[in-house]
């Protein structure tokens, strides 16, 4: 079966820079890829030649084994990571300049109620939230009701409960079975959305795999954190794998038994122990020995 | 306080040195300005007052008046050529001395009596020839440089700082995801503005000719495709400028420079009869200039279509050139 989105070799360079170097991976259908990676990765680069908005230096991006074109952008919606709205324009109304952009797609009325607008269409979308402004991007790139949906870094910025709230919305359009391309650098949010991610570092494409399967791949430990303050200096002599970081010790172990005997020996106090499966920040940190939002 | 001013001010600094583009044209533009204005009115001391003479060229000593200092003397080829001329005060006196001297001048023009006076030392027997049909004001040769100016501003800056705007925010980034072609925004622009010039310019005519009294000679209609075709050539004008550039200062440093040389040479305020050859050719290659040409001979002459067909083609061709070049040149962001 033909992937709905294939990225064949690519590269981008800038003086003194390659972005993207060398990277090829294909999405199927109906599912929500993740490209993750800290800043400076080069998921936007990627992202933005996939949206045929950027010209690769080599390599080629195909949308359903055809290389991208007016198809693809009738088809595609797309979120970018900052994205300036007209001014003077109601919600309504800059939802309807961007219908008007596609020949088909869904009711204005639909999408407003679709990403829970109705209160705010009547609203100049300059004096809208942060959160609301995303709902209206999202909105937007929904109006041509799309078979492909970019989302870059769409939560960058958001308060808690606008990022839970986007995440639901985004769980919705993923039920009307969209595919979803997503970039971000907060690991709980591709955990929970992704069905498929593939991690950027400087460039290059360095794990690729289900969330679980990777975690799976590369953890057979747990993970104890203890705070800083609470870790003696006589217990960095003890025979552990132990992580430094400023507010707090983390410690990797497959016998957790033994591991927190040999703290209880050493007066270690666990009164704010706190035990954690891996997460794809700490894979991260796996591969890469940098911080996923660094 | 003044680390933070200081800070801010070095910023700036830094910012606008580092835009070498921005830089050169800031110093460019009061230099080719300075040139262009010593051109236009450099040489010795103005003349007070403009003599058209019936001639291929002025020999100084075909008659004694022809020495007179403060009168600049000019050649026309015709009497159909000057005497429009001289009832549009575009010249304050028209010679004939070929022959018994004879000369015609405006009875409304103050300048035009005090010129007959210092003729009439110097030729008494000169004969008077009456100048026919309605002697035109100063405002109504006016009004269609003011209308003309307005549009120019409005098509020029209306057009270019928008585009400007829209890339530097992204805004254009985000069309560009979508269907919509280089042409086709172009072209909306273009319309979009097309229109509100067309009606900015309308309630403008309508209430300056209510104010100054002022009656078209000719067709309003046919003024109305000038006002078109001339809109039209100067928004794509203002397109070419915006189409690839992302910084607000050089935008702005070229659209100085097309406006004031059209401010100074295209005949809005004064007409450039007296300057130098090459400078009247020179502002043809403006749009301007062609509109008010164009709108001075339907509004003041009553002048028809086929004698404002050559402004006419020029304002639809350029139109139509600088709209392919800035779509051509045109860029949805900032590389």
């Amino acid at each position: 079966m033909i992937p709905i989105l294939e990225v064949r070799d690519l590269f981008k360079q800038y003086p003194g820079v390659n972005a993207v170097d060398g990277v090829s991976f294909s999405v199927p259908a109906g599912i929500c890829f993740g490209l993750l990676g800290p800043n400076g990765a080069g998921k936007t680069t990627t992202i933005e030649i996939m949206e045929g908005i950027l010209a690769p230096t080599r390599g080629e991006v195909r949308y359903r084994g055809e290389p991208i074109g007016a198809r693809f952008r009738a088809e595609a919606g797309i979120l970018f990571q900052k994205t300036a709205l007209q001014d003077f324009l109601t919600v309504r109304q800059t939802l309807n300049l961007f219908r008007g952009l596609y020949d088909q797609g869904l009711e204005v009325e639909e999408v407003i109620r679709l990403c829970a607008l109705e209160k705010l269409a009547s609203r100049d979308n300059r004096k809208l939230s942060g959160g609301q402004q995303q709902r209206l991007l999202l909105a937007i790139a929904l109006v041509n009701d799309p078979a492909i949906l970019f989302l870059d870094e769409p939560t960058t910025g958001l308060d808690p409960q606008a990022r839970r709230n986007f995440w639901e919305l985004i769980q919705s359009i993923k039920a009307r079975n969209k595919t979803i391309i997503l970039t971000t650098h907060y690991m709980d949010e591709a955990e929970l959305l992704c069905d498929d991610i593939a991690i950027m570092d400087r460039g290059h494409i360095i794990a690729r795999g289900g969330p679980r399967q990777l975690l799976q791949e590369h953890f057979e430990e747990v993970l104890l954190e203890i705070p800083r303050q609470d870790f003696p200096e006589s217990a960095r002599q003890l025979a552990l794998k132990t992580i430094d970081f400023t507010d707090r010790i983390e410690i990797a172990t497959q016998d957790l038994e033994t591991t927190l005997r040999t703290l209880m020996d050493a007066h270690v106090p666990l009164k704010h122990l706190r035990i954690r499966p891996p997460n794809l920040e700490d894979l991260f940190l796996e591969l890469t020995g940098k911080e996923l939002r660094t | 306080m003044m680390r933070r001013l200081l800070a801010i001010w070095h910023a700036r600094n830094l910012e606008f040195v580092r835009d070498r583009s921005t830089l050169i044209f800031t110093l460019l533009l009061p230099v080719m300005l300075i040139v262009g204005m010593s051109f236009v009115f450099g040489g010795p001391a103005r003349p007070l007052f403009k003599v058209g003479v019936l001639a291929s060229r002025i020999d100084k000593q075909a008659h004694p008046f022809l020495k007179e200092r403060y009168v600049d003397f000019v050649p026309i080829a015709s009497e159909n050529d000057g005497l429009p001329k001289l009832t549009h005060q575009q010249i304050d006196l028209l010679l004939d001395l070929r022959g018994t001297p004879r000369y015609w001048v405006n009875t409304d023009s103050p300048k035009g009596y005090i010129v007959e006076r210092l003729l009439l030392v110097a030729a008494p027997s000169a004969q008077r020839q009456p100048v026919t049909g309605a002697a035109i004001r100063y405002v109504d040769w006016l009004f269609p440089g003011i209308l003309g100016m307005n549009m120019m501003f409005s098509c020029l800056f209306g057009v270019g700082y928008v585009v400007l705007r829209y890339r530097k925010s992204g805004f254009l980034k985000r069309l560009h995801a979508t269907p919509l072609t280089a042409f086709e925004f172009l072209t909306a622009q273009v319309l979009s503005r097309l229109c509100l010039i067309l009606f900015v310019t309308g309630i403008l005519y309508v209430g300056i000719s209510a104010i100054i009294h002022f009656h078209c000679a000719g067709s309003v209609a046919l003024l109305l495709l000038v006002a078109v075709l001339g809109a039209l050539s100067m928004i794509a004008l203002g397109l070419i400028i915006a189409a690839a550039i992302s910084s607000e200062e050089l935008v702005g440093g070229l659209l100085n420079l097309l406006t004031w040389p059209m401010m100074l040479v295209s005949g809005i305020w004064f007409s450039l009869e007296g300057s130098p050859r090459w400078v009247q050719w020179g502002a043809h290659i403006f749009p301007l200039t062609h509109v008010l040409d164009a709108a001075r001979g339907i509004m003041l002459d009553g002048a028809g279509i086929s004698q404002i067909a050559p402004n006419l083609l020029y304002l639809a061709v350029t139109a139509f050139v600088f709209l392919v070049l800035g779509a051509w040149s045109f860029r949805w962001r900032i590389e």
